[in-house]
């Protein structure tokens, strides 16, 4: 089960911003997800790493609300499901309507309450105001990921989810949004993202949580996964170091 | 819901091309079959070669004339005569294929026809290469002779009643430019009356003229009945015309009707299935059923929208097809209720599609798949298959939209609202039932 960390003692004193106890769910007779807690705190940055179907994107969208847990519980900010932005890993916005549009109508459809001043802040946020009349369809790759994370953001929630944020970006695209993700924490923003590229877990996150076969198998920070399997001793870097602590767990 | 649906018309408005296709396909559909529905097929070419002469092309019977070249017109009602002048010329337009038969009209066929004694014939030599065309040629011509003989006969019967009126009545008569005084039974009758009221009782005389009289009055009894029985000879069955079941409007007006269905269960189902899963192929159906709108909110509105933009269409269509079929536009309520009804029926069918097919090309391929068969389905009139295979087509039409909106529009059209309510009550459990499987559909729709 979970590492426990240097800073837990002083993790357990801050507010919790999204937290999951003994979540439970199953597919048929197969287990994606086994048992699996853990909490976040504001303007923290988690970072979900693990195998193919280790179940990451099925623990993410539990947290946003599209699917149920078979058993657990979720605790989100006053309850809803909608105080918790939520980035799919494909752009979930109308490719025909313009970027202030899509805005706009994801703006009202969440009950924002000024949704043409929520529409100014995020084009504002995302760099897209020059674009804000233009079709998505016609946008690049990255700034269609900017407009998605823009949706998520609308509600100005206290928790982001994002699944897989940087997996259609080119480089330079990945270091804009990784700049764009670290204002929002330094605002005091919660913002949880699974990934598979564990160089970005270890470069931006906080902590990682490491699932396997549908189990939590560490939480803490990426220095605490090196030190659990020495990989200062051993010459590992992180992804080694996060295979080896796999391996050695019989995942 | 309000502001899904104006995205969706905000991103129907910026596909031209799509929504072009969308109206103008399902109404050259519906148009090309209400046209087919509503027209015969093409007449035939067929050589006609007429070789009685222009002087003889009259006949004469008991005094009055009749021109027969008049009932040959009556076959040119359903055929396109190519006029030729000889029957080798008829029969090389036969066999070139230049006509589909040929009609000859033989130069004694009046003189056989001004005689009362012989049946007068024509020829008709066919091109069986077609065997449908060849057929129809055949009824055609058949039908239409039917009708000439029927012509001919009214006409016969005609001059005989008013021989016979002559020789009960008596009268004038023209023959061979002299004008003949007849007495007529009835006044025979009289005078012999008046002339044995003067003969002594035992006059041998007045037995033999008693005998005359009697034979009188019984030709004035009998031959006053022959008018009636002449006019049944020349119909000897007469059709009455009953009709239990059928439709209750003109073919123009059915095939209004037929037009107007396609038209609507193209633009509907097509729009439903194909905006139902644009949601998921742009990935936004998830981030919308987290709480922004319910799933069955989602279907609600998607039906909801293509009806909305079908039911103008369709109204359209009715309007312009209106310039050329007559259309009873008292009855416009009804159309609206049964366009409307309709276009939630059809809009839910369409739901169903795209939430089971859950893309938008696999979605319009099977709207288009099941909406064509549907709708020649339910057009299968009794009677042309065996009735078990009608049973099937009833059922299978019975599961789909198609056919109780066309029945409710036939009604709407006919202004019979009472008769509308069994297809509307039909329509609306149809809507609950495809709503019902959409809804079914979307839990594996992400």
């Amino acid at each position: 089960m979970a590492t426990p960390d240097t800073a837990a003692s002083a993790e357990a004193t801050t507010p919790v911003a999204l937290g999951a106890t003994g979540l439970l769910k199953r597919f048929g007779e197969r287990e994606a997800l086994r048992d699996v807690s853990f909490e976040v705190h504001p303007g923290e940055l988690v970072a979900i790493i693990g195998p193919n179907g280790a179940g990451k994107t099925t623990l993410l969208s539990i947290m946003a609300g599209i699917q149920s847990a078979t058993a657990g519980s979720v605790h989100r900010p006053d309850g809803g499901p909608l105080e918790v932005g939520w980035v799919p890993q494909h752009p979930a916005i109308y490719s025909k309507l313009s970027v202030a549009e899509n805005l706009r109508l994801f703006a009202r459809l969440e009950r924002v309450e000024d949704p043409h001043a929520a529409v100014e802040r995020m084009l504002a946020q995302t760099g897209l105001r020059d674009r804000a009349d233009d079709e998505v369809t016609t946008l690049s790759g990255g700034n269609r990921q900017r407009v998605n994370i823009a949706v998520g953001l609308l509600a100005d929630p206290a928790v982001l989810l994002l699944d897989e944020p940087s997996s259609s970006l080119d480089p330079r695209q990945r270091e804009r949004l990784w700049e764009f993700i670290g204002g929002l924490t330094a605002r005091g923003t919660a913002v949880v993202y699974s990934t598979h590229n564990v160089q970005e877990a270890e470069r931006y996150a906080d902590r990682v949580l490491v699932l396997a076969d549908g189990e939590l198998v560490f939480t803490g920070s990426p220095r605490g996964l090196e030190q659990a399997v020495g990989a200062r001793d051993r010459d590992l870097d992180f992804e080694s170091a996060f295979v080896t602590f796999l391996r050695e767990r019989g995942h | 819901m309000r502001w899904l649906l104006l995205k969706d018309i905000q991103i129907l408005r910026r596909s031209p091309l799509l929504v072009t296709l969308l109206v103008v396909y399902p109404i050259v559909i519906a148009l090309l079959i209400g046209f087919a529905l509503s027209r015969g097929p093409q007449k035939p070419r067929v050589a006609f070669l007429n070789q009685v002469p222009p002087a003889a092309s009259t006949i004469n019977i008991g005094g009055t004339s009749i021109n027969v070249s008049k009932y040959s017109n009556e076959l040119f009602k359903s055929i396109k005569p190519i006029r030729v002048r000889t029957r080798a010329e008829a029969l090389d337009k036969v066999k070139s294929g230049d006509a589909l038969a040929a009609l000859i009209i033989p130069p004694d066929v009046t003189q056989k026809l001004a005689s009362g004694l012989q049946s007068a014939q024509v020829e008709v030599i066919y091109n069986d290469e077609d065997p449908v065309k060849g057929r129809f040629v055949e009824q055609a011509i058949s039908s239409r002779l039917a009708q000439a003989n029927s012509a001919l006969a009214d006409t016969f019967k005609g001059v005989a009643v008013q021989d016979i009126k002559l020789l009960l009545d008596g009268g004038h008569i023209d023959l061979l430019g002299r004008t003949l005084d007849i007495l007529g039974l009835k006044k025979t009758k009289t005078i012999l009356d008046a002339t044995i009221a003067g003969l002594p009782k035992n006059s041998t005389d007045r037995i033999a003229l008693q005998q005359v009289t009697s034979f009188a009055a019984l030709a004035i009894q009998n031959l006053n009945l022959s008018s009636d029985v002449l006019s049944t000879v020349s119909n000897p069955v007469d059709v009455k015309r009953v009709a239990l079941k059928g439709r209750r409007v003109p073919l123009d007006a059915f095939a209004v009707a037929v037009s107007v269905t396609v038209s609507l269960m193209f633009v509907t189902i097509l729009l439903a299935a194909g905006m139902l899963a644009l949601e998921r192929e742009e990935n936004a159906f998830l981030r919308l059923v987290r709480g922004l709108v319910s799933r069955l909110g989602l279907l609600v509105e998607k039906v909801g929208l293509a009806a909305v933009c079908a039911f103008p269409v369709a109204l359209a269509m009715m309007a312009g097809i209106s310039l050329f079929v007559s259309l009873d536009w008292s009855h416009f309520p009804l159309w609206l209720i049964a366009l409307a009804v309709g276009a939630v029926a059809f809009g839910a069918m369409g739901v169903a599609i795209g939430g089971v097919t859950r893309e938008v090309r696999a979605a319009s391929l099977m709207a288009f798949g099941l909406s064509l068969p549907i709708a020649f389905l339910a057009l299968v009139p009794s009677g042309s298959v065996s009735k078990g295979v009608y049973d099937v087509i009833r059922v299978i039409s019975a599961a789909f939209p198609f056919k109780p909106t066309l029945d409710a529009m036939d009604h709407a059209l006919s202004g019979a609202a009472t008769d509308m309510l069994v297809p509307l009550l039909h329509l609306a459990v149809l809507a609950a039932a495809f709503t019902a499987i959409a809804r079914l559909a979307l839990r594996r729709f992400a």
